[in-house]
């Protein structure tokens, strides 16, 4: 990609690096989400159904860690992969597995802190049914996340804004290495200290012109559900 | 089929049910009544193994499942058939037990509904159809009519006469004093916690012990 092309020029002429930069960024946040979601999720209803000693610092150490610095993150995981580092032989550093990685760190608290006050809500309301249903622990977690998966796609789409709009955690652990684990993020960051603003702001309107459609894809398919399951 | 033991309920300094002893046995429904806050629906949910006591006891055959309708039932966020299907055993003839239910309780054809989008009184009758999907031997049921209008009450009695007929035990709480007399075969009369009264349907309205059912059903206010 050469920065005398604006961005319009590159989305219309169907420029492969370009798509190569979106697919990327896309494949990135969404798996991060995914697995974010598959963490997330469950620990979130079982924090919410469960009484223990510390259960409302992890509550307060969870909501604090939504605002976690996205450097911060891509920081300790760059040290947990790094080649001296613990996990160091699975060569991941500089991966797009390892964007994935430090933006599941990133998403996680979001959607587990979401899904925590989500969950709780349910089940004061469910409780006395449940109870009388005599439903166990496990079918009650399970019910109450079925139950709630509507509200509960809204934490998937704060996480997922949280993952498509960062550029510090994927920068540090990424690296930005062109065709490789370079995103839209971290090329806008790239080509604004090249001084090629006309290309990031292209780049810039495209991200957002996709969070965008993913949110109307997220609200239609939680409409249409509500509607059916009331 | 149930027997409560000088069963004592308190919340802090408030004691919700006092003291109370009364037996639940295999027949027609038992009526609760009594005036607003006297304990009926804590001892429902007491019957139901839903309240802790403070002290006494409550004894019910191991053997005999228990279900209960909740004055304001909730409804899972699902389809009717759903929220019937969610309470049935594993291994059920399901589709056809939720038909039988459904039809049961007048609710035939609303099965594909999203329950929570039913009426009041729908819904009543879907909590009533889910209960049931237990096969309890006891049925408790708060307040079953304490919002509905005149058809949907007699809808709900009809249900309830029905399944009494089947040989469930039903146990209700009302503070509607002809429902009373529509349904119970024997009546307890309740007020601040205490059992002030227990006696056949016909003894009871026909010739009251105590005062307080003497007031109560001139339709004085009790406090
Ligand atoms: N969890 C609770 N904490 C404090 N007070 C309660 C609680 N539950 C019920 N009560 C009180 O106990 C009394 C009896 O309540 P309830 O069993 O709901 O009566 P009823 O169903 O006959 O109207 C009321 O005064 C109510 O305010
Ligand atoms: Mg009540």
């Amino acid at each position: 990609m050469t920065g005398d092309t604006s961005a319009l020029q590159l989305v219309l002429t169907g420029d492969p690096g370009l798509y190569a930069i979106v697919w990327l960024s896309l494949l990135v946040s969404l798996s991060a989400v995914a697995c974010a979601a598959v963490i997330g999720v469950p620990l979130g209803a079982l924090i919410a159904l469960t009484r223990f000693p510390g259960r409302e610092a992890i509550i307060v150490v969870l909501n604090a860690l939504m605002g976690l610095p996205p450097v911060v993150a891509g920081l300790a995981i760059y040290l947990l992969l790094s080649r001296s580092g613990p996990l160091g032989s699975w060569g991941l550093l500089f991966t797009p597995a390892a964007m994935i990685i430090a933006q599941t760190v990133l998403v996680t608290p979001i959607i587990a802190a979401l899904t925590r006050q989500t969950v709780e809500d349910l089940w004061l309301e469910y409780r006395d049914e449940l109870a009388a249903l005599d439903v166990g622990p496990i079918g009650r977690i399970a019910t109450l996340i079925w139950d709630a998966r509507f509200s509960l796609v809204t934490a998937l789409l704060a996480g997922f804004g949280r993952a498509a709009a960062e550029v510090g955690a994927i920068m540090v652990v990424g690296g930005n290495i062109n065709n490789f684990t370079r995103t839209m993020t971290t090329s806008i960051a790239l080509e604004t200290s090249k001084g090629d603003l006309p290309l990031a702001i292209g780049l810039g309107i495209i991200l957002i012109m996709i969070i965008v459609m993913i949110n109307a894809l997220a609200w239609t398919a939680r409409r249409a559900g509500e509607r059916y399951a009331g | 089929m149930i027997i409560f033991t000088d069963a004592t309920v308190a919340a802090g300094k408030v004691t919700i049910l006092d003291q109370v002893s009364v037996a639940f046995a295999a027949g027609p429904p038992t009526v609760l009544i009594g005036p607003n806050g006297a304990g009926k629906t804590t001892m429902l949910r007491a019957a139901m193994g839903l309240v802790k006591l403070n002290s006494g006891a409550i004894s019910c055959l191991s053997s005999a499942r228990r279900a209960i309708v909740f004055q304001r039932p909730v409804m899972l966020r699902r389809s009717a058939a759903a929220n019937i299907d969610y309470a049935l055993a594993r291994g059920e003839a399901r589709t056809q037990r939720i038909e039988e239910l459904l039809n049961l309780v007048g609710l035939a054809g609303f099965g594909d509904r999203p329950a929570r989008r039913l009426s009041g009184g729908e819904q009543q009758r879907l909590a009533l159809a889910r209960a049931l999907a237990r096969d309890p031997a006891i049925l408790f049921l708060d307040e079953p009519s304490a919002s509905l209008d005149p058809a949907s009450t007699k809808a709900i009695e009809d249900i309830i006469r029905a399944v009494s007929a089947r040989g469930v035990k039903v146990v209700l709480s009302t503070h509607d004093l002809g429902q009373a007399k529509r349904l119970a075969g024997d009546v307890v009369l309740l007020h601040r916690g205490r059992v002030i009264e227990h006696a056949p349907a016909s003894e009871f309205f026909a010739e009251p012990k105590t005062d307080q059912a003497l007031r109560f059903m001139a339709g004085e206010l009790l406090v």
